[in-house]
């Protein structure tokens, strides 16, 4: 009974995370944006500096009308939000917040692939999406996404090999339990590069040519309306929530910190988690959007080999240090 | 692994979940050959992979089970469907997809289906997998059987996987003295404001690029 109750616990608080995190970060990318751009930002929702402004965007998407285009492919353009959100959801189930067993939703022996294969499941949703909304500019936003997803998988993966060499283990708390402070400058190339390839990933800014609004409306999204449009929102907030925990587990030590990992390192995590989805938030302020031929000849010119330099590195240092 | 051959009358959960998704997964791969629309036949291999993927958790592969999804549904379905938008992928049937080869389809798969499931019982006839015991397909356990046991094969296959990311850009170039300059990049004038212009190594056009990423692709497998 007590396990039962155990695992009902561990789902609700992930589920509870899922639905708050990414609010959170909806919310501080509101506020952020508009003080470097010099203004104020949702000042009115809820009273205090607008702190309620996506629960009143929320309440505004589940009132609009559920619009399915007459030309449109019906069971694959209404299934396509679920199957963009629902990996994210996954994947949050299997980040260690803290040191132990108690503080992880699910341990999994091979969290790394699990991670990284689940998240490239999503892109199926935009897929689905782009084409079944029998819209030119759809299909050209789902074009986009397949060719940006096959570019930065592979230095994505390649990355995250290289932790998992370094630690010796492809599970996520294996690797916390193996991280030392010297990971971070060993590391800091594979680092970056996973983070960028993440960002490509979920489409952000600068690397949301297959959303982009200016040109291509929208993208795989153009004709999707009310909650259907909120839940691919959503998919997008949890990416940057699930990609900053990621990348704080693997490079940047999780629950470890200069103090106080014992009892606070949950504390530690959410911190890392934080800085990074504000990094996030700053570079869309602050960075053009990518050209398509940019985008690939980043991937395959810059990061791929950037990757390989860095496992090479990780495969000296440690047949040098045993 | 040999155990005592347990009797097929009283099954255990995880047998009886084990035939539940077996069926799911066969279902949905009949209905990715036979179903008149493209896009749903690939959008039907993607459950039918992912069964595949439910099946091995089921008998403790967990490794593989996330490799096949890592591999199969996140980067072969998806250049699949890239392939498919970029060519000809309508909303509703497509007749003109149908070709007169449908029984020789047909005769060749029912082989193919019967020699591999010949195969497969004449090897495993008598493994039973302990599903009770330790699990047998962690990461750890599958990686000393792939680099202890089976190196050999493995580095073979490497080999192999080379040729084939060498062969398709060899492929891919050929065309390239005689095609005409920069027609299919964009050129300095028409670039978005804001960007950059491309310079002399950034020729060479997409087809190239689009082989890398194909290559890419299998060489991860």
């Amino acid at each position: 009974m007590t396990d039962v109750l155990d695992v009902a616990l561990r789902l609700v608080v992930v589920f509870a995370l899922f639905l708050v995190l990414p609010l959170l970060v909806g919310q501080t990318e509101h506020k952020v944006m508009a003080h470097m751009q010099g203004r104020l930002g949702p000042m009115y929702a809820g009273g205090f500096h607008g702190w309620a402004q996506l629960v009143a965007d929320g309440v505004k998407f589940a009132q609009k009308e559920d619009v399915v285009p007459a030309d449109a492919d019906r069971r694959v353009f209404q299934l396509a939000p679920a199957v963009a959100l629902l990996p994210y959801l996954l994947v949050l189930l299997v980040i260690p917040v803290g040191p132990g067993e108690g503080a992880v939703g699910q341990a999994v022996d091979a969290g790394i692939f699990f991670a990284l294969a689940v998240m490239g499941v999503s892109v199926l949703g935009s897929l689905m999406a782009g084409w079944a909304s029998a819209n030119k500019f759809s299909l050209l936003g789902g074009l986009r996404t397949a060719a940006q997803l096959l570019a930065y998988e592979l230095p994505m993966l390649l990355a995250a090999a290289s932790v998992a060499m370094a630690a010796g283990t492809v599970s996520l708390t294996g690797i916390l339990d193996a991280f030392e402070w010297w990971w971070l400058p060993w590391q800091i190339t594979g680092a970056l590069v996973f983070f960028v390839s993440g960002l490509a990933e979920l489409q952000r800014p600068p690397f949301d040519m297959p959303v982009a609004d200016s040109e291509i409306i929208f993208g795989a999204y153009t004709e999707y309306t009310g909650l259907r449009f909120a839940l691919f929102l959503l998919a997008e907030y949890a990416g940057i929530v699930v990609l900053c925990g990621l990348t704080t587990v693997l490079f940047l030590g999780g629950w470890h910190g200069p103090w106080g990992t014992e009892g606070l390192g949950w504390v530690w995590t959410l911190l890392k988690t934080a800085v990074l989805a504000f990094v996030v938030i700053w570079l869309r302020v602050s960075y053009p959007r990518l050209r398509e031929d940019q985008l690939q000849k980043l991937a395959w010119t810059t990061l791929v080999p950037l990757a390989l330099a860095q496992i090479a590195l990780t495969g000296i240092v440690k047949v040098v240090i045993q | 692994m040999t155990l005592a051959a347990p009797g097929f009358l009283s099954p255990t959960g995880v047998e009886i979940a084990f035939l539940l998704v077996g069926l799911v997964t066969f279902g949905a791969a009949v209905l990715t050959v036979t179903t008149r629309q493209l896009v749903h036949a690939a959008l039907w291999l993607v459950v039918a992979l992912g069964g595949l993927a439910v099946e091995y958790l089921l008998l403790t592969a967990e490794f593989i089970a996330w490799v096949q999804v890592l591999i199969y549904v996140g980067s072969v379905v998806v250049l699949l469907l890239f392939g498919l938008m970029l060519t000809r992928a309508p909303i509703g049937r497509s007749p003109d997809a149908d070709s007169g080869n449908r029984p020789v389809a047909l005769a060749v798969a029912v082989v193919a289906t019967g020699a591999l499931l010949w195969v497969v019982v004449d090897a495993f006839r008598t493994a039973w997998i302990d599903l009770e015991g330790p699990a047998r397909g962690t990461t750890a356990v599958s990686g000393e059987s792939l680099f202890r046991h089976w190196v050999l094969p493995f580095e073979a296959l490497s080999v192999l996987l080379l040729a084939a990311l060498v062969g398709a850009i060899v492929l891919s170039r050929r065309n390239a003295p005689d095609e005409p300059d920069a027609t299919d990049m964009p050129n300095a004038p028409d670039a978005p404001e804001g960007a950059r212009p491309v310079g002399p190594d950034g020729r060479g056009g997409a087809s190239r690029r689009g082989a890398g990423g194909a290559g890419g692709a299998t060489e991860v497998k």
